[in-house]
């Protein structure tokens, strides 16, 4: 069990405005509002099959945000409601997602455990632990293959470190030096198994060193500091095509899943691991530091909150996907749709077709 | 026209397919510095370098993973299994991202990728080397699965394959590699989905493909002594299946046996027989039989691995039954 306190010494407050702090406090706030709303229309039964929420955990989704550039990559987990609306997408279809609404943010595909959009940068939710680990080293090499400078962000719970294919992902990352950035969101428990149970070592950076990654860790209390230690990950795979591995050591406050009431862990651990609580963290820094008021904090989280209500409502009013939609997708029927699938340059050689062919035959 | 190995029109197809289009790159392993486990690559990485055909580790998970990412990045991935037996220990790549990628974005991302490499029995190989993912990979909605048997399929379809917006499993064999056949010398295309007669005949369809295809052609001939005479159907694509020319020789013929090179359980052939028999009900004049290997893993030594594997004689039988001939 990682200590919340950390077990390395504080290193001296990054320097932060008013302004920015509160932009950042109010990115983290969203995505509270968001997942306490949609916890609230699971239990009244608006959305169904899994739900794992992110509170606590904020922090890092809204700093991957702020290091990444125009064509930068975010692959992630199940767990993946942050990054949506840190990235920005839209909160109504994210909302209406979960729903399993026409207005989805993927139709109503996916639900909570794949949210995908492209036009933010969110390459995916990704529901099988660790599989997503090679398919980030796959973006990145086709980052490496076009040279376009891209850089992809791959997070993964600790509970992705025992699995194959996240070592498989790492060795081919590391062989071929590309563009990514690893990140492992340690919130302490796999499901409801601690990582005592799981890995012989606290430290999961121990694993670096044998695929030449760089690695970093970090105890999640600011997000600053998030910022600061993803921003210097980031310039060594843009520029360096150095592939790192960051363990960020955070907690979540909610069950793994809304099934969960998470009785692997007494009231003082969590309630510790509270005190230390990223979003909390900064909203006592706003009143006591910077002096803002009680009646502003207030006014912040009444538009966060009716921001996200109006996601709630949007959702709910949405209809549902329409029956014909459920094989819409299945495979490209019009490449024409799609950029990726342009013809290549110079494309010279006719399309000819042959039913068949018979040697014999003039 | 030149009579090439069935190796050398898969290379062909690789070579035309990367000078086209530079977005296509081979990954694999040994398919570099080894020029192949079958010398299906052989000197493209001397042509293309090691960024476009790339040698990687033992490591069928990560490899697939990335060829997947890749694809979804806008590259054209062609990724080989030295045996599709190792794709097993890439399955979820295959199966939860190649397959679903698409639909679960809901057409964000396209998966223009092709898995490539032998499928089914060779020789001795005993059973782990000896597998057969017909079934088990045309079973899952998003992939197309082709299995090729001539030199002259096994160009243009795989360039199709490669061209195809979708991910596509392509099946070939250890066994077929150095099997010879014409192929035209100017650039042409199979299309994906059609069915392909073989041998024209009047009286039974053998419906088979890969493997099974020197074996039907086989039994054909034996049966010709018997007086009868085989319309030889291959499929070449399994998923999505051309059933219309299928038929179209079932309605002619009004019988039908498949030959595969799989398991019998709810294999490919298992399902092509309920399809001629639920749809053609009316036009059969015998049950549609099915020759496949025998349930049962797949023994090293060579009597025992004869015995599983269909022969041409077991389709000759099957043939006569269908055809109410005294065997």
């Amino acid at each position: 069990m990682s200590d919340p306190e950390g077990a390395r010494p504080h290193a001296p407050p990054i320097p932060r405005t008013k302004e920015e702090l509160l932009r950042l406090y109010r990115e983290m706030l969203r995505i509270r509002r968001f997942e306490e709303l949609a916890a609230r229309a699971y239990t009244q039964g608006k959305i169904s099959g899994f739900l794992h929420l992110y509170i606590g955990q904020e922090a890092i989704a809204v700093a991957t945000k702020e290091v990444m550039r125009p064509g930068d990559r975010v692959v992630t987990t199940y767990r993946d409601h942050g990054f949506a609306l840190a990235l920005g997408s839209d909160p109504k279809a994210c909302m209406a997602e979960l729903f399993g609404k026409k207005t989805g943010l993927v139709g109503g595909k996916g639900g909570s455990m794949h949210f995908f959009d492209r036009s933010v940068g969110l390459w995916g939710g990704y529901a099988i632990v660790g599989g997503h680990v090679p398919v980030a080293a796959g973006h990145a090499f086709a980052s490496k293959y076009l040279g376009d400078g891209a850089v992809t962000f791959c997070f993964m719970g600790e509970g992705a470190l025992p699995i194959g294919a996240t070592h498989e992902g790492f060795l081919l990352a590391g062989l071929w030096k590309l563009p990514v950035v690893y990140v492992i969101e340690n919130n302490q428990y796999a499901m409801g198994t601690p990582l005592s149970r799981t890995s012989p070592v606290d430290d999961l950076t121990v694993r670096g060193p044998v695929y030449r990654f760089v690695t970093d860790r970090l105890v999640v209390r600011d997000v600053f500091e998030v910022r600061e230690h993803l921003a210097r990950a980031a310039r060594r795979a843009r520029e360096q095509q150095q592939p790192c591995l960051l363990e960020l050591v955070t907690y979540r406050f909610r069950g793994h899943s809304m099934s969960d009431p998470a009785k692997y862990r007494t009231k003082d651990e969590v309630a510790r691991w509270k005190a230390q609580d990223p979003l909390h963290r900064h909203e006592e820094e706003l009143r006591t530091t910077f002096g803002v008021s009680e009646e502003a904090l207030e006014a912040l989280d009444d538009e966060v909150v009716e921001e996200m209500q109006a996601a709630v409502d949007f959702a709910d009013a949405s209809p549902p996907p329409d029956p014909e939609e459920r094989f819409e997708h299945l495979y490209v029927e019009d490449p024409s749709a799609h950029p990726d699938l342009g013809p290549p340059p110079g494309d010279d050689i006719p399309a000819v077709t042959v039913r068949s062919f018979d040697p014999k035959g003039a | 026209m030149a009579v090439l190995q069935i190796r050398e029109a898969l290379r062909a197809a690789l070579d035309e397919e990367m000078e086209r289009d530079v977005r296509v790159f081979l990954m694999g392993e040994e398919v570099g510095h080894y020029d192949g486990a079958y010398k299906v690559s052989q000197g493209l990485l001397e042509k293309y370098g090691e960024m476009r055909v790339v040698d990687t580790p033992i490591c069928e998970a990560g490899f697939a993973g990335v060829g997947i990412g890749a694809a979804m990045a806008g590259l054209r991935p062609v990724v080989e299994f030295m045996t599709f037996n190792f794709s097993l220990v890439a399955f979820d790549q295959l199966i939860n991202n190649a397959a679903k990628l698409h639909h679960l974005s809901n057409g964000q991302f396209t998966l223009p990728i092709v898995f490539r490499g032998p499928n089914g029995a060779a020789h001795m190989l005993s059973s782990t080397h000896s597998q057969a993912f017909d079934a088990m990979l045309s079973h899952v909605p998003g992939l197309k699965v082709v299995s090729i048997a001539t030199p002259y399929d096994a160009k243009g379809l795989l360039k199709s394959a490669i061209r195809d917006p979708n991910p596509v499993i392509f099946f070939e064999s250890e066994v077929m590699y150095s099997v010879k056949g014409e192929v035209p010398d100017e650039p042409y295309l199979i299309p994906l989905g059609q069915a392909d007669v073989k041998r024209p005949g009047g009286d039974v369809t053998v419906v088979t493909w890969g493997q099974g295809l020197p074996i039907a052609l086989r039994a054909a001939e034996l049966c010709q002594a018997d007086g009868i005479d085989c319309e030889v159907v291959d499929v070449r694509t399994l998923r999505p299946m051309d059933l219309d020319t299928i038929y179209a020789s079932v309605r002619k013929t009004h019988r039908a046996v498949v030959v595969a090179h799989e398991w019998p359980t709810c294999g490919v052939s298992a399902q092509l027989a309920a399809r001629i028999q639920a749809d053609l009900l009316d036009e059969l004049d015998a049950p549609v039989l099915r020759e496949t290997y025998e349930d049962v893993n797949m023994p090293y030594a060579e009597n025992l691995e004869r015995l599983v594997i269909p022969s041409a004689e077991r389709v000759r039988d099957a043939i006569l039954r269908v055809a109410y001939h005294r065997i």
